[in-house]
């Protein structure tokens, strides 16, 4: 099951040290820095019905 | 004579000639530089303490135009312990529920005091003005009971020479010059602190590279009381986000995000502001109804502070020592509880109960919380700002995604609302030998809770507190020091939830800021001297 539910503790510091990894990125680099993370974030959940249902959700 | 920086909205301490301006300089205790709202409650709570507070501003009033329009529930409780909080609630707007909006979507409601069982609402919206009003109509009733404050208008300090012992203070008056002595000298003269340039002391942070507009408008409106917050809204030339906030006497405020490079004083025409709020109105209610540009004025933010904020006998406070962007409702929230912070330790230090290194402990508490506030200021502010492609990449994604998905919404930005600061680990906090509810730990503020027919905050009051629930305590000493035993057996719902958690009883030492210094399962009257020393910095 995708979780759509908030499930992140302390969304603003996560959400600020997102940014700041893409700070001084080109926007070539960032788009790789994104696809890299997907990937990453994507083997860590391992779950092939919940990538799929993920997939969709970021429709 | 002495140059108006400012128009005032209305007179609140009239200049009167004093005989000290003719005779030689008189030293006192505490001198605060700065009739605002950081300054006058500093001056109310030392005043209510026995301790004399001279408040010096440059002007004979409360500044016109628009500041500070939200304070929160905290600023309320302090200004009801002082006797000055009813007053600001019954004539200030009280709101609870936010709205927040991308372009023509709602994206989600908020409601900032889910819970009943509190004296005062989660916000009061309320120009500053009027809180200034109403602290300086508590300092008067305060004076009538013999409380030590005095206000004096339109005395401008125009330089300082620093000794060991105390600070010597040129003043400009309607009648001329004269000069005072401080024990202690407190800037509460806001972000543009002369006393802070005088010494030469740096105030550095960042600058958002952003325009803001902001509109006060009146206008009879049937638009609910709620916060109104759109992130890219749909009306026409609003520009990044734009904001609808009810304030008291018909007032609306309401801020556009214009972006960084504007011209000025083509957005500050009054033709082109009303076309830019006729075009909200309308798509609000349909029609554009009647209405008056009140004030408009164009902001740049920054979040910065001071270094220290204590500098031997010269102590900063409010926006003197720290400056946050509005997003939040942190500057003069922050300020009020700097200067309750501050009120309780000076009044120890000069009454001898306590060592001048209690005042440091003020400077790194509250620095603290100037960084917690900074910080929250800041992200709100980067979020509504983005200042790169990826940045606004991933916003619109995130306010795309809550449209339709719940875990997105704490992701959205639009001001993380001022909360009081925790303490926790600072020196002067002790144990928690309870296992109670989280909202309660040392260094936390006491919520409050209905006892009685009151509430539990008012039994505290401003002193040290030993608070027993379901069991005995007796009043407590340390140094010269009386912690008032406070006992309650009938404890209703909210006050259990809230102090108790699973246990069936409980003891509670409280600052007289209202801050928790330990807590235990029963009453032992060494434990509690020894959280007592601690508290002063005795230990």
């Amino acid at each position: 099951m995708l979780t759509l539910t908030p499930n992140l503790p302390d969304p603003d510091g996560f959400y600020e040290e997102l940014i700041r990894a893409h700070e001084g990125l080109s926007k070539e680099q960032s788009d790789a820095f994104n696809a890299r993370l997907i990937l990453t974030l994507c083997n860590h959940i391992g779950e092939r019905a919940v990538l799929s249902a993920a997939l969709e959700a970021a429709k | 004579m002495v140059a108006a920086r400012y128009k005032t909205a209305f007179q609140l301490y009239p200049y009167a000639k004093v005989t000290a301006q003719s005779a030689a300089p008189v030293r006192h205790p505490v001198v605060i530089v700065g009739g605002g709202p950081v300054g006058l409650a500093l001056a109310l709570d030392l005043g209510s303490k026995g301790t004399p507070a001279l408040v010096l501003d440059d002007h004979d009033g409360a500044g016109l135009g628009s500041k500070a329009i939200c304070f929160a529930k905290r600023t309320l409780d302090i200004a009801h312990r002082l006797g000055a909080g009813q007053a600001m609630v019954d004539k200030g707007v009280v709101w609870n529920v936010g709205k927040v909006f991308h372009a023509d979507q709602k994206l989600f409601d908020f409601n900032l005091q889910p819970e009943p069982g509190h004296r005062n609402p989660a916000f009061i919206n309320l120009q500053q003005p009027y809180f200034e009003k109403y602290l300086v109509d508590g300092i008067t009733r305060a004076q009538a009971r013999g409380a030590p404050i005095e206000v004096r208008g339109r005395n401008y300090v125009t330089a300082i020479a620093r000794h060991d012992t105390h600070t010597t203070l040129s003043v400009n008056t309607p009648d001329g010059p004269y000069q005072i002595e401080a024990e202690y000298l407190i800037a509460c003269d806001g972000a543009r602190s002369t006393l802070r340039d005088m010494m030469g002391l740096s105030f550095d942070g960042r600058v958002f590279e952003d325009n803001f507009l902001i509109a006060d408008v009146k206008m009879k409106a049937d638009f609910p009381t709620e916060r109104w917050f759109w992130f890219e809204p749909p009306f026409e030339n609003s520009g990044q986000s734009a904001l609808l906030h009810k304030q008291p006497d018909d007032i609306w405020r309401i801020d556009f995000q214009l972006g960084w490079d504007i011209d000025r004083a083509r957005e500050l025409d009054p033709a082109r502001i009303r076309a830019r709020v006729d075009a909200m109105l309308s798509s609000q209610a349909g029609h554009v109804p009647e209405y008056e540009l009140e004030w408009t004025s164009i902001y740049t933010f920054q979040c910065r502070r001071m270094q220290k904020f204590r500098h031997g006998n010269v102590i900063f406070a409010g926006d003197s020592a720290h400056q946050v962007s509005p997003f939040g409702a942190r500057g003069a929230n922050s300020g009020v509880q700097d200067a309750e912070n501050l009120a309780w330790k000076l009044d120890l230090v000069l009454k001898g109960m306590a060592d001048q290194s209690l005042l440091d402990t003020y400077a790194v508490e509250r620095e603290h919380a100037a960084d917690e506030n900074i910080l929250n200021s800041s992200r709100a502010t980067d979020f509504m700002t983005p200042k790169t492609d990826i940045s606004k990449i991933f916003r619109n994604a995130v306010l795309e995604l809550a449209n339709t998905h719940a875990f997105a919404r704490p992701l959205v930005n639009s001001g993380r609302l001022s909360v009081p600061c925790n303490y926790a680990g600072f020196a002067l906090f002790g144990d928690d030998a309870l296992n109670g509810p989280g909202d309660t730990c040392p260094g936390m503020t006491c919520p409050d809770a209905p006892v009685g027919d009151g509430f539990l905050l008012d039994l505290l009051g401003g002193t040290f507190s030993v608070l027993a629930l379901g069991c005995e305590a007796e009043d407590v000493q340390a140094h010269g020091l009386t912690a008032k035993a406070v006992r309650i057996d009938a404890i209703g719902d909210a006050l259990g939830a809230r102090y108790l958690g699973d246990a069936a009883q409980a003891v509670y030492l409280i600052r007289p800021d209202q801050h928790i210094v330990a807590r235990w399962p029963a009453f032992d009257a060494s434990a509690v001297a020894r959280a007592l020393q601690t508290a002063i910095g005795k230990a």
